[in-house]
């Protein structure tokens, strides 16, 4: 019989790998019984789904006000000439 | 102040554009996977440097955009590889091992039963402010230890499969397992306190 901790582990694992058969029909028969896992089960689900979808949709970041900051902007630029100039100089 | 050289189809623009254009979009993508302003930073540094030295390599196929989105994907990784394996984070000559720790522990009694009940979040579908979502799970990866956020991250956000992690980590499968449950716990405590108080909130 698998307590609630070992089903819990089980849930987690299955998102990263295929579960054995005994494995399987060992969590389908706790979530059958045990009402509290299933709601983990499923707020497991909800975290593997969104994240997924965020993945998948970068485009939503758009609307999201975080930026780069001025210093940040100026270092990079700074970056970029410094790495341009020595190719110049260099007579590249 | 020297151009940048253009490309022969004319289509690249000069650095000052790419940083001006793409920059918030990078940096915000990068945040996404990386969740760390400075990393973020340094990961558009990173590509952008790369870009001009690439430029040559630009086909002109696929939008600026898009090609430097893919040159950032793969400075996220090496970023976040670099990141795991930093002597502060852990040990390189010792083997990253997790085991339960106590918040997991604490979550179920000596029967190994859950402690508190959990909550229904919703479907995971009819999620209309996925804005939200992902501060709070920004918020909640930032309370994990270090190691267990960067691998979630790269298992969940940057859809790596468990096993190029654990060749690229050089851990054991066990042990991911065992790391990755144990973020998972992590975040569910989490989301619990700020995504439900909030749905409740809002009811």
């Amino acid at each position: 019989m698998l307590t609630c901790k070992d089903a819990s582990q089980l849930m987690s694992q299955s998102i990263d790998r295929r579960l054995g058969l005994i494995e399987r029909v060992s969590l389908k028969f706790h979530l059958l019984i045990c009402n509290s896992c299933n709601v983990v089960d499923k707020q497991l689900e909800f975290l593997h789904k969104m994240c997924k979808r965020i993945a998948k949709q970068p485009a939503d970041i758009d609307s999201t006000e975080i930026g780069l900051t001025n210093e940040a902007r100026e270092r990079i630029l700074k970056e970029l000439h410094r790495k341009q100039d020595g190719k110049h100089t260099s007579g590249n | 102040m020297s151009k940048a050289p253009v490309n022969k189809n004319g289509k690249l623009s000069s650095p000052e554009l790419w940083v001006a254009e793409h920059g918030n979009y990078l940096f915000r993508f990068a945040m996404l996977k990386l969740r760390d302003e400075q990393m973020a930073e340094d990961a558009v540094q990173e590509t952008l440097l790369a870009a001009l030295q690439a430029q040559r390599n630009f086909s002109g196929d696929s939008s600026e955009k898009t090609w430097l989105v893919g040159i950032l994907k793969h400075k996220i990784v090496d970023l976040i590889r670099k990141k795991v394996r930093e002597p502060t984070l852990v040990n390189v000559d010792e083997p990253m091992e997790f085991s339960e720790d106590e918040t997991t522990q604490a979550m179920f009694d000596e029967s190994g039963h859950w402690i508190t009940p959990s909550q229904d979040w919703g479907n995971p579908d009819k999620v209309l402010d996925q804005k939200r979502f992902w501060e709070i799970l920004t918020e909640c990866l930032k309370r994990l230890p270090p190691q267990l956020a960067l691998l979630y991250s790269l298992r969940e956000i940057s859809g790596m499969n468990t096993e190029d992690i654990c060749k690229d980590l050089n851990i054991s499968s066990t042990n991911s397992w065992v790391m990755l449950h144990r973020a998972r716990m992590g975040l569910k405590q989490c989301f619990e306190i700020h995504w439900l108080g909030e749905k409740a909130g809002a009811r």
